[in-house]
């Protein structure tokens, strides 16, 4: 099995409480980071990290600019700025044009997570009520990573998962009960 | 290394080379990931069919490269973004500038003159206005050109407005511009204690001594030795006791400058402590 870089995970309207679900189920030492990228209001952004923090032994922070990002931590895009990831695997904050309608856009942070970690990329794209995401998928597959949606039939909004499953032609559909074993076994370390 | 756009790394590179070369401006120090993506949306909006043809009109056309510097630098900004900056600005900074028979302001990366505007109107409130100057400063002289004509989108007005209560405004917001067509054109007094200017904070040096400096969502693009190169640069355009705001995820913290700076209240706001 090779071993993963990043879990980079997407969604909008419903997705929080697949993450508050899958979280608490997911092992503390992973030998990957988690980034999270959900579309919400502005100035929200202490709320959701605290939000997170308390369902799960991983330790949970917003991404600051210039860190490094490290193994084991979830890390939480801003919001209202895009978050990308440079070549040294820091993070990069942009306050450019929303995408989709949306800033954090999850296609940006798609596309610039497969410029980094090509094939030791993992992306997974949530409930939601937008196509945010589904052409960073198809990015992070052209890159040789590996696609998820959550199952459409489980999700409190369909089209998302249902955009990505039709256009991006994703790895893999998973219900919400298979994520948390999925991400942990991604992980050599258990 | 992999691309997922249309603009690989090498070609990043062999443009910010051209750019220095040929037109003086120097990108090297910009963070790669936001720079690769800017160029790859340049790319696609003017629909060119091949990276040698993108670096040619770069390279030769003057007209093309004015209009890419526009699409590299990001332009995005509003009025009164972040209420609880201007707040602190109405409620704590600028008061505490009155005691100067005159109040110097920088603004470094005004972009399309957003900040300025919202700023000059504070001061107008707090009756600073008229021993104020603002120097609004951009490297991209197609931004100040709009930010000199003080006419932003009538459709935005909602939101600056709520944006403007909620900073600590108490007037009638749409008091400060008049509506012609699709535009609001604000008040040229507003403007008449404005100077725009060029200025590159890359490759050019301190004009003057300021009791304020800002630079909000700028510093963000650019990588650390660069980022540390500007906080010399504001350093030294600082008086002692000045203020330095940057953006909501910028910080000051961890630069050789910062032991003579103190953070003041929970915004990204320092002052100047000792020379």
């Amino acid at each position: 099995m090779r071993k993963i870089g990043a879990f980079v995970i997407g969604g909008s309207a419903g997705s929080l409480d697949v993450l508050l679900k899958v979280l608490p189920e997911v092992n503390k030492n992973l030998d990957f980071a988690i980034i999270i990228v959900i579309h919400r209001k502005q100035g929200t952004d202490s709320l959701l990290t605290d939000l997170l923090a308390h369902r799960t032994t991983l330790k949970v922070k917003e991404a600051d600019e210039k860190e490094k990002i490290l193994n084991g931590y979830v890390y939480i895009a801003p919001s209202d700025y895009h978050l990308l990831i440079e070549k040294d695997f820091t993070f990069s904050l942009d306050y450019s044009e929303k995408i989709n309608y949306s800033r954090p856009s999850i296609d940006v942070t798609f596309q610039s997570a497969a410029d980094v970690y090509g094939e030791k990329l993992v992306c997974l794209l949530l409930s939601g009520s937008n196509a945010d995401g589904v052409n960073g998928l198809i990015a992070a597959k052209k890159n040789g990573g590996v696609t998820l949606a959550q199952n459409p039939a489980s999700a409190q909004v369909s089209y998302m998962p249902e955009q990505a499953i039709s256009r991006a032609n994703v790895t893999s559909v998973l219900d919400i009960e298979e994520m948390a074993d999925y991400i942990n076994s991604l992980s050599l370390n258990h | 290394m992999s691309n997922s756009g249309p603009i690989s790394d090498e070609e990043v590179e062999i443009l910010i080379n051209d750019v220095l070369e040929q037109h003086g401006y120097d990108f090297t120090g910009y963070s790669r990931a936001s720079l690769k993506r800017r160029l790859a949306r340049l790319y696609a909006l003017d629909k060119h069919v091949s990276f040698a043809e993108f670096r040619y009109k770069t390279l030769n056309d003057d007209v093309y490269f004015k209009h890419f510097v526009e699409g590299v630098t990001v332009n995005v900004t509003e009025m009164f973004r972040d209420p609880s900056f201007y707040r602190l600005l109405r409620e704590k900074i600028l008061p505490s500038l009155n005691t100067y028979p005159f109040i110097r302001i920088w603004l470094a990366g005004c972009s399309t003159g957003e900040e300025a505007y919202s700023i000059a109107i504070i001061l107008k409130e707090l009756n600073l206005l008229h021993k104020s100057l603002i120097y609004a400063t951009d490297i991209n002289p197609t931004v100040l050109e709009k930010a000199a004509n003080g006419m932003f989108p009538l459709s935005q007005m909602k939101s600056y407005s709520e944006n403007y209560i909620a900073s600590g405004g108490k007037k009638d917001f749409s008091s400060y511009y008049s509506a012609s067509y699709s535009l609001a054109k604000f008040d040229t007094e507003l403007k008449s204690k404005m100077i725009f200017s060029t200025h590159n904070l890359v490759s050019d040096r301190s004009f003057n001594e300021f009791q304020l400096i800002l630079c909000r969502n700028v510093l963000i693009y650019f990588d650390r030795p660069l980022q540390f190169r500007v906080f010399q640069l504001f350093d030294q355009s600082l008086e002692n006791l000045g203020y330095l705001a940057l953006g909501t995820k910028e910080t000051l913290d961890f630069s050789p400058i910062s032991p003579a700076y103190k953070r003041v209240g929970t915004d990204k706001v320092w002052r100047k402590v000792s020379a």
